[in-house]
């Protein structure tokens, strides 16, 4: 085979795999788990006010 | 408290008063060499204060132990935070504090005494090197590890990040920095002549991306909605920069070798490539500044979040000028003169430097159990000392970068060259002094956040936090 058809070939892939994460990252089945990802810095953000319970001097 | 219930702050604290620390001396020596290009008798003919030796100095001290200890305080607290998990091993992280501490003490020493590679970015011998890679498996077997014990079912996109970033500057320091010894301090590349320039750049390049670009996108995508209250703008466009910023970032190498003994071919691989990094590089920044949609009034009253949203917009206008600059034509006019140098402050101040700033401010406080702090005031005058540092920077090198390249290729009617090369270094001497005064003004701006830091950390008591437990 020769060496171009080669590259041809892998540019082509290169494309079908860049549309292929578009098609997965926009599926409406990836919605929800996304959300739930999204908000995974808010997750936690109960302990901070948990420490802040306890007193000490402050500027 | 059983350590195993609380979160591991104690590293992220150590490496996060050292960004400060490390921002202070790497810009200090920025700040020097700057105002050595206005008055070349200020090294007092001393060798240790040449430009030569101390600018890798700079770049080592800025990139490795201001950027990569911001690196390591803020990954090692998100994927804890964003896992929920403390980190893998504390023995082993303290480790990396230690090692990187010893590597950076190391440059310091080395590297004005004239010990170097000579290659740019990854001056250090051989010895360091290997302390590097020892330092930096330990950081992913610490980092992945983590990543391994979450509790929580995702990976949140930040960890992405900062995972491809741990992950690529392992094969990049090894590869590029493979090298036969002659002596302890002296080694050869064992890569032979443009092979050896395309491995170099191939390095240089990927360490501006991953380095300095995936791990601070990763600071962005936890900082940003943290400090903005909301999360990311779109979780979906994240999933897609990511890969597509990675997989274009490794080709774009070459136009750093344009008209070189480079084969042509190759640069013009690195010149598209370098063109559609625009793409994924505006899609990352769209989401960032975007994030604050509908709480725009927050910038009003927020300088943390000023800092952060200005260090997009910095990252954007360096992302448009880099692949601008890499077309071969304009390449032709601004390589080799100080648009380069203007283009990389763009990016290193306007936004590593920014974001980072921006990302530790919001730390401190957490770290050291404070309500904020000690003085937003002062927040918002470091943010506009960095600003204004950085807009007299970049104009001044802009200006400089165009006028050098048009007058070392100005020819007369016969041939001959219009200007020498000294009557363009002449006329660059104003803009650099307006350089050192941007130079100034944004290193200024840090000792006045090591005061504020000072004060807030000065009589707090370290946070204990507690990791949630499932219920």
């Amino acid at each position: 085979m020769d060496i171009n058809t080669l590259r041809g070939i892998f540019t082509l892939l290169a494309l079908v795999a860049f549309i292929g994460v578009w098609v997965w990252a926009w599926s409406s089945k990836r919605e929800r788990s996304f959300d739930e990802a999204a908000n995974l810095p808010f997750a936690d953000d109960d302990i901070d006010q948990h420490s802040k319970g306890v007193s000490h001097d402050s500027q | 408290m059983d350590s195993q219930t609380t979160y591991n702050y104690k590293v992220v604290r150590q490496f996060t008063v050292m960004t400060v620390v490390w921002g202070i001396v790497g810009m200090l020596v920025g700040v020097f060499i700057a105002a050595e290009l206005v008055w070349p008798q200020l090294g007092m003919g001393v060798p240790w204060l040449s430009f030569g030796r101390l600018r890798p100095l700079h770049t080592n001290a800025v990139i490795f132990a201001f950027g990569g200890s911001a690196l390591f305080a803020t990954s090692y607290y998100v994927v804890q935070r964003t896992c929920q998990a403390r980190l893998f091993s504390d023995k082993l992280a303290a480790f990396t504090f230690w090692g990187w501490t010893l590597v950076i003490i190391s440059a310091v020493i080395t590297l004005p005494l004239g010990i170097t590679t000579s290659k740019e970015y990854a001056e250090l011998e051989w010895p360091i090197d290997i302390l590097i890679t020892v330092v930096w498996v330990s950081y992913a077997i610490v980092f992945f590890g983590t990543i391994m014990k979450r509790k929580v079912k995702h990976i949140y996109v930040a960890n992405w990040f900062f995972g491809a970033f741990i992950l690529t500057v392992a094969v990049l320091h090894v590869v590029n920095s493979a090298a036969l010894p002659v002596s302890l301090t002296k080694s050869y590349s064992v890569y032979p002549g443009a092979i050896d320039a395309m491995v170099q750049w191939w390095y240089g390049h990927n360490a501006v991306g991953f380095f300095l670009t995936a791990g601070f996108l990763g600071m962005m995508y936890y900082f940003v909605p943290k400090q903005a209250g909301r999360p990311v703008y779109s979780y979906r466009l994240s999933v897609v920069h990511f890969w597509s910023l990675i997989s274009t970032y490794m080709w774009a190498g070459p136009h750093h070798l344009h008209y070189t003994a480079l084969p042509v071919w190759t640069q013009s691989l690195g010149m598209v490539f370098s063109l559609i990094l625009l793409a994924p590089s505006w899609g990352g920044m769209i989401n960032g500044i975007m994030t604050l949609s509908g709480a725009w009034h927050k910038l009003r009253d927020d300088p943390i979040l000023k800092f952060m949203i200005v260090s997009l917009s910095f990252y954007g206008m360096s992302t448009f000028e880099g692949p601008m600059m890499a077309i071969k034509t304009v390449n032709a006019l601004s390589h080799y003169t100080d648009w380069t140098i203007g283009h990389v402050h763009s990016g290193a101040l306007g936004w590593v430097a920014m974001v980072s700033i921006g990302s530790i401010y919001f730390l401190i406080p957490k770290l050291f159990d404070r309500e904020q702090m000690y003085s937003i005031k002062m927040i918002d005058w470091h943010f506009w000392m960095s600003t204004i540092g950085v807009v007299l920077y970049i104009v001044s090198m802009w200006i400089a970068g165009i006028m050098q390249g048009l007058m070392w290729r100005a020819v007369n009617d016969d041939g001959t060259l219009t200007y020498s090369f000294v009557e363009s270094l002449q006329a660059t001497y104003p803009y650099y002094f307006v350089r050192f005064l941007g130079g100034a003004l944004f290193f200024s701006g840090m000792l006045l956040m090591a005061w504020n830091v000072t004060k807030t950390i000065s009589g707090a008591r370290p946070a204990d936090t507690p990791v949630p437990q499932a219920a």
